[in-house]
């Protein structure tokens, strides 16, 4: 189960109180009733459904109930950063580094506990 | 090929089993093939072998990035039914049951395909209804399914509780007495060798990095990790990673990857004689020819490539079936595991021709391919040997996203997805 950061409520919290919403970034068209079909297959099913870095939308349902984006690595399932609606795509080649991070383990965190 | 045969088994008794064969080579990839299908699992393997034996195109190879079976054709429950809503459904997973009755002959190879039954429980007064409806639309398209009381699924099915103080009170079941299960693994296994034993080339750990284009759009061939192989048809048979294949090929598809699980149970004596679903509590169950209980869970509600879902969903189809079945509650569970599967908007499958000349697509089986595999690959393999669909899977196009002539079996697939 993924714990998701909320950046609403400012708190990690677990799956079970969050939707998935699709695909971030998406601009709902303001003309529909004059686009091609190809522009509404383009708008409405076509995915990029990417192996890796993914930009996706979330809501804290069971929490504040509000929509967020997150970036995701689609492989390992891993949150690169949470942020709030309306806002851009954040600048990822600043969020690499900290995904690469060495992993905590106990020994690192726990075993000089005082 | 050797042929497998009593006689046969006789022969190796006598000598110390020192005569078996492999059941396939591991050949070289040569420079150019006439079809390259990409992806070794049943609906790969089966395209080559029927594009063999059915089309008498044998220079074919299938490449596959891990090893032949290893990914939803190894990772499924193994249920095989045909009883869906649409004409257009109910004639390609009916052309694929077919297909299943004499496929171990066919293939000299026993898949042990066991038309045990499917039985799906109706709980309310809704799945009644949904379900009958199933059953006319079946009976009219010439599909076995009829309707039970609960007495007589109980019969069917002894471990059934169907009293009303259960937790999920049974009002009666739809039945398909044809459907069942087979061995998956035997399923690759077995086209895998009778498609060699025909000339074709089955080459394992060979990913496909690019799709190649001619100058005039169409495809040229591949490049792998061992070199570039070229053909003028490509089959992308690749399930999850149908997506990232296409995209070589700059083709953006209607699709979205999500992580599917399943378990198994320690293996038992003989307690369970059918397949059992049940949409409202989604539950699934069956018990393998090992002895394990085989359960099917659900896909998780974000897009992934990671093989793996949360413990939430496991948990959650668990209490679907101890509540079912009290008789299961302490029983421990051996393994559990996932797959990637591909989901259309309208939860039907693609296999088509697209907008790139010479590339084929088999993808969009969604939550439920294995059933399909023999149908599947059969009229696939029609579709690329003739470069036209076969009237069976014509309706199931890419295009149908943008004409609007969906098949939607989003809720009618008899299972929740």
């Amino acid at each position: 189960m993924l714990l998701i950061y909320c950046p609403y409520c400012e708190e990690e919290r677990s799956e079970l109180e969050f939707r998935h919403g699709g695909d971030a970034h998406i601009a709902r068209p303001t003309n529909m009733t004059e686009m091609t079909d190809e522009e509404f297959e383009a708008f409405f099913f076509l995915r990029d459904n990417v192996k890796g870095l993914t930009f996706e939308r979330w809501r804290h349902l069971n929490g504040c109930g509000r929509f967020f984006n997150a970036a995701r690595d689609t492989v390992s399932d891993k949150f690169l950063t949470t942020y709030k609606a309306g806002l851009p795509r954040p600048d990822i080649a600043t969020l690499r580094p900290a995904a690469s991070a060495p992993v905590e383990t106990y020994e690192a965190t726990e075993s000089d506990a005082k | 090929m050797r042929k497998y045969s009593v006689f046969a088994v006789a022969r190796e008794a006598m000598r110390g089993h020192k005569g078996w064969e492999a059941q396939w080579t591991s050949p070289e990839p040569r420079k150019e093939y006439d079809v390259i299908i990409i992806g070794a699992g049943g609906h790969g393997l089966g395209t080559a072998y029927y594009l063999a034996k059915e089309h008498g195109i044998t220079n074919i190879a299938v490449l596959e990035k891990g090893w032949l079976g290893g990914g939803n054709t190894g990772r499924n429950t193994t249920i095989i039914r045909s009883n869906y809503l649409y004409d257009e459904s109910a004639g390609i997973y009916e052309h694929a049951l077919k297909l299943w009755d004499g496929l171990s002959q066919d293939l000299n190879y026993n898949v042990m395909y066991s038309a045990r039954g499917v039985m799906m429980l109706s709980h309310n007064i809704h799945d009644q209804q949904v379900f009958k409806r199933h059953i006319h639309a079946n009976r009219l398209n010439g599909i076995d399914n009829e309707w039970l009381t609960p007495e007589q699924a109980k019969e069917f099915c002894p471990p059934l509780d169907i009293s009303r103080s259960a937790r999920y009170p049974i009002n009666g079941a739809a039945l398909q007495r044809r459907g069942g299960t087979a061995r998956h693994d035997a399923v690759a296994w077995g086209y895998a060798r009778a498609a060699a034993a025909r000339g074709v080339h089955i080459i394992q750990n060979c990913e496909v990095t690019g799709i190649r284009r001619n100058p005039d759009g169409s495809v040229a061939g591949v490049d792998t990790n061992r070199g570039q192989i070229n053909a003028k048809k490509v089959g992308v048979v690749a399930a999850g990673h149908t997506s990232v294949l296409m995209e070589m090929a700059g083709v953006r598809m209607p699709l979205v990857s999500y992580p599917l699980q399943a378990l198994v149970s320690e293996p038992v004596k003989p307690i369970f004689p059918c397949v059992v679903m049940s949409n409202t509590v989604h539950a699934y169950i069956s018990q393998s020819d090992k002895g394990e209980l085989v359960i099917g869970a659900g896909t998780d509600q974000y897009s992934s490539y990671s093989q793996t879902g949360g413990l939430q969903i496991i948990t959650h189809t668990l209490d679907a079936i101890c509540e079912l079945f009290p008789i299961f509650r302490r029983m421990k569970m051996m393994r559990s595991w996932g797959g990637i599967v591909d989901v259309t908007p309208d939860r039907s499958p693609i296999l088509a021709k697209t907008p790139v000349q010479g590339l084929y697509v088999n993808c969009g089986w969604g939550t439920g391919g294995f059933k399909a595999t023999p149908g599947s690959a059969n009229v696939f393999a029609h579709t690329i040997a003739n470069d036209a669909p076969h009237k069976i899977n014509a309706p199931f196009t890419l295009e149908r996203f943008r004409t609007g002539r969906l098949i939607d079996e989003a809720a009618a697939a008899a299972v929740a997805h």
